[in-house]
């Protein structure tokens, strides 16, 4: 039992994780959360099954159309739902233009693709068992999605450019970092993650609409705890949640784990409001 | 009290009575036509009707915490599901003894509040996207407990709702049970939103500092409406269980959540007869639009898209015609001085307001370096300094909103509490600001009440229900501000929203306000920027005025001359530091002060 709560746990917290980051990277480039962090994830599964079960295409041409689908959606979140209100003065109203168009991406998914939920393929033949691709997938795609933007952030020219919108993007612009393109770029690259998460997430998850309210809550709660915008905060808030999630599932069942988390997220806000290992900052006056 | 100019007077009056009939016509309306239904003697436009009724029962108390108070509470649904399940869970009797639905009902009102206020928690601490993904993440979570709590809930084969007895029995009878209890969430909710409560929750949403200013708690404001909206939810909810005749966890989608949203929405923030109309137009719509009903959601979602984009204010701001008509062009500011010792009280205690030894850092910048200051009752007291030498700093350290790293801040020798800015307006310490903070929809004479906010008796309870109490309070306040209002000259704007009016006009329409505390001290933070020459030296004769009448100000500028015109001592800060202090004709001849600041 220990071992497939492990690896369960692992597995879907993975999932949760690079949700997280999916939040992390779009409020970084423009300090807006975005409700279509669980969509990306919810379409991740929907499309991949789309494109692989129904369609019948290879499963590396279904993973790369899923990717090239995550940015383009995260592009047009951008210009859709983000760009208009950053303008506003209200800068609040980001949350109800982006829950507003990831609802309606969700529903179009619920008339055209189904309001059940369906099988994912299995996408290399290894497994069953407890070291079966569906465990180590998610968490293989974590550890690249990673690594992969400690190397942009780090190593090059465009990720030290988001890094610097992000800490300060009056001061950023001022030096000519073209601001708009790059919060475009990270909005893209946002979607690539979060549709990698629900790809690689989709076989113990599976392709389903009703994932996306799931994935929003269960991607967020990482990020509140590791305070935003840090990516290893939602990594390891991501991996405990999900542990967590499956060891109260098995030992004392489903509502309470739901109920657990949700007190836990709560207090978490209340007592810490900059997450655990977040920093407070904010001035007003 | 009446000293009034009589023209003006009967002006408000009459424009008051007409007033009244257009605000009262369209309820009315709806009056007649809920009670006149049943004569259509149509059992499905009843249906429909009860369920308006019930959604609206959930939207009125919603509509306090995101059309009043701004917070984006997007998974209300989940206390309709806490509601239904409460209802129908008791009177099936299953798990406890079977209960009386009447009774049920109140514990679903019960029910209700508590969740209500459990999920609004984060929101005391926290901003817009934290307070909506709670609410979300609670709907997601009630709605997998009824999946999974079998034994209770039946899961997802669901549980019958219980049937009401007499009088109120299936049918019309239900219906007028439902639109009662429609119209009575209606009535209390609008005697909230017209009290010092419902203005304070508007202050709290558009320009939160000043309300902390003016000594609003919002946490315990909030919790009282998070209460509120969650009891009423819970009621709709029992309701809801009933009208169903069988609940699933199917029966509470998200959509429903949606619906309830966008009506607030389109209705238009801080209305109440907007959102009404959202809702009966929201409940009705796909009922007319049959074909349309598997893209409902999608439309809703659309919806909330193009207003948030198109139309932020809702039908409220389209229909509000009376703020399109032109405003006078070439407005004076008239104050009237004479009028200050009615509005603050004749006999009024001397007091002393003291920094000692302040010191505060921003990151390694020492903004205020050892700073020493006294306030004293009658007196003006002008702070001037080059930018950045902790002038504004040193006025945000005494009204609480930074706490220095040493030293203390003293009333009449006792500690003031820091980071606690809403303790202030107690204390009888009142300020304004260097961007003026104004409620941009609210009428002028909304925007100074708001002044009084901590200024009435009548508790939250008392002013639902509209008891005589809340009804003196209301009276009072409102005379207060329009005498605050004749004071700074502002009068003849009393009606007029807030954002359209000058620059210079919101400077002592926040002087206004802060007179409105009857303050023992006032800060004034740069109240002559943007200010024309003319009105500068009324300024000055009225800051003068409100000296004398035993107000100690405090007052940050950067136009010198108002400064020793009217000041009784002058601190000079540089870099942090008290560089002078003195009189007027003391500072006017110091060396390093010419040099440092004023320039030879």
């Amino acid at each position: 039992m220990i071992e497939s709560i492990v690896s369960y746990g692992l597995a879907v917290g993975a999932v949760y994780a690079m949700i997280g980051i999916t939040y992390n990277v779009m409020f970084s480039a423009s300090r807006v959360f975005s409700f279509t962090s669980g969509m990306l994830g919810m379409l991740g599964g929907v499309l991949g099954a789309l494109f692989i079960t129904r369609l019948g295409l290879p499963v590396v041409v279904g993973l790369g159309l899923v990717l090239a689908g995550g940015a383009a959606i995260g592009v047009v979140t951008e210009f859709v739902a983000v760009r208009p209100v950053l303008k506003s003065l209200e800068q609040h109203l980001y949350v109800l233009s982006t829950l507003a168009f990831a609802l309606m991406v969700q529903q179009v998914v619920a008339i055209k693709f189904g309001t059940d939920a369906q099988p994912f393929p299995r996408l290399l033949p290894i497994g069953p068992g407890l070291l079966d691709q569906q465990f180590w997938l998610p968490m293989l795609a974590c550890a690249a999605t990673i690594a992969g933007l400690e190397f942009l952030y780090r190593r090059t020219l465009v990720g030290r450019a988001f890094v610097a919108i992000a800490e300060d993007s009056y001061a950023a612009r001022a030096l000519g970092l073209p601001e708009q393109g790059l919060r475009v770029a990270s909005f893209a690259l946002a979607g690539i993650i979060g549709m990698l998460a629900g790809f690689t997430g989709a076989e113990m998850l599976l392709a389903f609409f009703g994932n996306q309210p799931i994935l929003n809550f269960y991607g967020f709660v990482p990020v509140a705890l590791g305070g935003m915008g840090s990516n290893r905060g939602a990594v390891a808030g991501g991996l405990a949640l999900g542990l967590f999630q499956q060891a109260a599932n098995f030992l004392v069942g489903g509502i309470f784990a739901a109920v657990a988390v949700f007190v836990v997220f709560i207090a978490v806000l209340l007592l810490r409001p900059e997450g655990l290992a977040g920093v407070a900052t904010s001035r007003r006056v | 009290m009446a000293v009034a100019d009589p023209p003006i007077a009967t002006h408000v009056a009459r424009a008051g009575r007409h007033a009244r009939f257009e605000i009262a016509l369209p309820w009315l309306v709806l009056a007649v036509a809920g009670l006149g239904l049943p004569l259509l003697d149509d059992s499905y436009v009843g249906v429909i009707a009860q369920r308006a009724c019930i959604y609206w029962i959930l939207v009125a108390g919603l509509n306090l915490v995101v059309g009043f108070a701004g917070q984006i509470a997007i998974g209300w649904v989940a206390l309709l599901t806490v509601g239904a399940y409460t209802t129908a869970v008791l009177t099936a009797g299953t798990v406890t003894a079977e209960w009386n639905p009447y009774l049920a009902l109140a514990a679903s009102g019960l029910g209700g509040a508590v969740f209500g206020g459990f999920v609004g928690l984060p929101a005391l601490r926290l901003r817009t996207f934290y307070f909506a993904m709670t609410t979300l993440g609670f709907a997601t979570i009630v709605t997998q407990v009824a999946l999974a709590w079998k034994s209770v809930t039946g899961g997802g084969v669901g549980t019958p709702g219980p049937v009401f007895p007499w009088p109120f029995e299936p049918g019309w009878g239900f219906y007028y049970f439902c639109f009662g209890l429609a119209a009575l969430a209606t009535w209390m909710t609008a005697n909230i939103a017209a009290s010092r409560f419902g203005r304070a929750l508007v202050a709290i949403r558009d320009a939160d500092v000043a309300a902390e200013a003016a000594g609003i708690a919002k946490p315990r404001l909030l919790m009282t409406v998070f209460l509120f909206s969650g009891a009423l939810a819970g009621i709709a909810g029992g309701l809801f269980s009933s009208l169903q005749s069988y609940i699933t966890p199917d029966a509470f989608t998200f959509d429903l959540s949606v619906l309830f949203f966008i009506a607030i929405l389109i209705g238009g923030r801080g209305s109440i007869l907007g959102p009404l109309l959202g809702t009966i137009i929201l409940t009705v719509l796909p009922e007319i639009a049959a074909p349309m009903v598997a893209w409902s959601t999608f439309l809703y979602a659309a919806l909330l898209l193009v207003i948030v984009l198109v139309v932020p204010g809702g039908i409220a701001d389209l229909l509000d015609y009376r703020n399109r008509r032109p405003l006078k062009q070439h407005r004076e500011i008239a104050p009237r001085p004479e009028l200050l010792p009615q509005l603050l009280g004749e006999h009024r205690d001397d007091a002393e307001l003291a920094l000692s030894e302040i010191k505060l850092n921003f990151g390694g910048v020492r903004a205020i370096d050892g700073l020493s200051l006294e306030i004293r009752s009658g007196e003006v007291h002008g702070l001037i300094g080059p930018n950045g030498s902790g002038k504004t700093t040193a006025l945000n350290v005494i009204s609480g909103y930074y706490a220095p790293s040493s030293g203390e801040a003293t009333l009449n020798g006792i500690r003031l509490p820091f980071k606690a800015p809403h303790t202030r307006a107690g204390y009888g310490i009142a300020r304004t600001f260097q961007t003026p903070r104004l409620i941009g929809g609210a009428s002028v004479i909304d925007n100074v009440m708001i002044g009084a906010s901590n200024d009435g008796e009548c508790s939250f309870v008392e002013s639902l229900i509209a008891l005589p109490r809340h009804r003196r309070d209301e009276a009072r306040i409102r005379a207060a501000a329009m005498r605050a209002l004749e004071t700074v000259g502002l009068d003849q704007l009393a009606a007029v929203r807030a954002d359209r009016l000058q620059h210079s006009e919101l400077r002592f329409m926040e002087i206004a306000r802060a007179l409105m505390l009857r303050p023992k001290f006032l800060l004034l933070d740069e109240p002559a920027a943007g200010l024309s020459a003319e009105e500068i030296s009324r300024l000055g004769a009225l800051i003068k005025a409100i000296s004398r009448a035993g107000t100690g100000v405090l007052l940050v500028e950067h136009h010198a001359d108002l400064i020793f015109d009217i000041s009784d001592r002058v601190t000079v800060l540089n870099l942090g530091k008290v560089l002078a202090a003195g009189t007027p004709a003391e500072i006017r001849a110091h060396r390093e002060v010419i040099t440092a600041y004023l320039g030879a």
